[in-house]
């Protein structure tokens, strides 16, 4: 077995068992740092496929913006932090069998695709990936409509940010 | 004379190969001893600043500092580590216990865990990311949730108030100090910070002294020190977000912030102050770092200086200092420069040194003259006499002190 192996099945039994955390615990604080653990361990994935720009960009959006802005509004709201309340409602059992099907689709699929059991390949170094990824998001012939439409997007969520929080006097 | 660091990884990958492993764990295990190298260096270091500090800030009050043990004092900080390490911890009732425990662990380790990316020499570094600069404001984002978690879990209220200013100013700098990275990335066209270094020729803070100051200044705010001291301001809420904690549970956040200071030293000598380069550094990479650590005290220095000069603002001036001052400058400085980079990146080292200068200067000169203007209208806003005190109401508007408009 190689480092990498453990480390990968070290790693995915965390982010397993953080992810089964988020929905079992109580305490809804605790449920968001399970969270912040679980999206951790799937940037050591992306570490681990040598996708260093992906990995990186998990934790700044996902830790240090999401996870942040739902520690902020669980606090924020008053004594739901200590609410224990039941955690299943009447609908629990489609919930699981939806889990089930999807989870037994993904496995069946995963089976059927050659590229399932083959090793990982190596990457070319004198590649730079993230070069491309930059390249690839401002030529014509890459992804530059789809990159405007989001930026356009963003900023209209910022402007609509700034009208609904304006004092009108 | 060969470079150490190089012997020694050579001498490592000579003893596995002779005990037999197979290549991957040769690097696994080689990368593993360089974790704990970087790690403990950084640490020992660590001890040592407590002595900086203390001797630095008592020359800034004109006082002595610590002068008993040892030699200049230097025992100091180890008398202090064992005072820490004796005295009770007490956690207290209604407290989460996990997460008031594992906070502060969180709060030191992010801090560690920057110097991966930070080059201390040409062959001395944890690794070389391309993603180095965005490296380090990710790990940043989680620092800021260790502050949460040991505000939360304390069951106190000053250290729950200490934990919302803490992420507020947090958030809110992170955005100039963002931008400003990208400024040095946008010089040396690559995101590595052992590239950045290596392109820093000039150094950058000879071609973008504005994203360096704005940097400087933003991280001060990260730091949390004064005069951005609001999360621990001692005269409001008492001691912050660490309130609760006793012993070496309080000495890691004191640790963390002191190696913070430092990392930021760190971060700032690599982009802009040219990292290890120096006279001979190439040729003999260990005197890199001892350039590397020379420049990281120096801006470790200035951080303390401004800390221990300036008085804590108020927070909404905090607030407007950065929406309205801070990011503005960082996102013009950032558009100014990626035009002229573009514009000029055929033409000679020096008339781009020179363009950029220029550029600079002028940012500087209109932000001075916006800041003039705008200070000259607080400041007749806050002369106009207010109501209260106007003459006509007094009962005797002839003896009162004359309230027309000064003169500014």
């Amino acid at each position: 077995m190689t480092p990498l192996q453990v480390i990968f099945i070290f790693v995915a039994a965390i982010t397993l068992g953080a992810a089964v955390m988020v929905v079992t615990t109580k305490n809804l604080i605790h449920a968001a740092l399970w969270l912040i653990l679980s999206l951790f361990g799937i940037a050591v994935f992306f570490v681990i496929l040598s996708a260093g720009f992906l990995a990186v960009a998990q934790v700044v959006i996902y830790i240090g913006a999401i996870a942040i802005l739902m520690i902020f509004a669980i606090m924020l709201t008053r004594r739901i932090a200590r609410d224990a309340g039941p955690q299943l409602n009447s609908g629990w059992i489609w919930a699981a069998l939806v889990s089930a099907f999807l989870f037994g689709g993904l496995v069946w699929l995963m089976g059927n695709w050659e590229g399932f059991y083959r090793s990982l390949p190596e990457l070319n170094p004198s590649l730079d990936p993230l070069n491309q990824l930059g390249q690839a998001l401002v030529s014509p012939q890459g992804y530059i409509i789809p990159f405007e439409v989001a930026s356009i997007l963003l900023v209209a969520a910022l402007i609509g940010a700034i009208m609904v929080a304006w004092d009108k006097q | 004379m060969g470079d150490p660091v190089v012997l020694v990884s050579g001498w490592l990958g000579n003893l596995f190969v002779n005990w037999g492993l197979s290549n991957s764990w040769i690097i696994f295990l080689k990368t593993l001893i360089g974790v704990l190298a970087i790690a403990s260096l950084v640490l020992v270091t660590d001890i040592f600043l407590v002595w900086v500090e203390r001797k630095v800030v008592a020359r800034f009050q004109d006082r002595l500092g610590p002068n008993r043990l040892g030699p200049f004092g230097l025992i100091q900080p180890v008398a202090d580590v064992i005072k820490l390490l004796i005295k009770e911890n007490i956690t207290p009732q209604g407290a989460d216990k996990f997460i008031y425990n594992l906070a502060p662990i969180l709060a030191l380790g992010t801090v560690i865990m920057i110097w991966a990316v930070i080059p201390l020499s040409p062959t001395a570094f944890g690794t070389d990311v391309n993603v180095g600069v965005l490296y380090i404001v990710a790990i940043g984002s989680i620092s800021t949730l260790g502050i949460i978690m040991a505000g939360w879990s304390s069951n106190n209220k000053y250290a729950l108030i200490a934990a919302f200013r803490t992420v507020a100013q947090m958030i809110s700098y992170e955005i100039p100090m963002v931008i400003s990275l990208l400024v040095p990335v946008i010089l040396a066209k690559t995101m590595g910070i052992n590239s950045i270094v290596a392109a820093q020729k000039i150094w950058f803070i000879v071609l973008a002294p504005v994203a360096g100051i704005i940097f400087l200044i933003s991280s001060q705010a990260e730091l949390g020190r004064a005069p951005f001291d609001i999360p621990e301001a001692e005269s409001e809420i008492v001691a912050g977000f660490h309130i609760e904690y006793t012993g070496m549970k309080f000495g890691l956040f004191y640790a963390g912030e002191l190696l913070h200071a430092l990392t930021i030293g760190g971060i700032f000598s690599s982009l802009f102050l040219g990292g290890w380069r120096g006279p001979g550094a190439e040729a003999y990479p260990i005197l890199g770092i001892v350039y590397f650590f020379i420049k990281a005290f120096f801006i470790y220095w200035v951080i303390m200086w401004l800390k221990y000069s300036f008085p804590r603002i108020r927070i909404d001036q905090m607030l407007s200092f950065n929406w309205k001052f801070l990011a503005p400058l960082a996102l013009a400085t950032l558009m100014i420069v990626a035009v002229l980079d573009k514009v000029f990146q055929n033409s000679p080292m020096w008339l781009y040194t020179i363009v950029m200068l220029i550029a600079n200067g002028v940012i500087i000169l209109a932000t001075l003259q916006i800041v003039h203007t705008f200070g000259r209208r607080e400041r007749q806003k806050v002369a106009v006499p207010k109501p209260i005190a106007a003459p006509e109401q007094g009962p005797n508007p002839s003896q009162s002190p004359a309230q027309t408009p000064t003169q500014i």
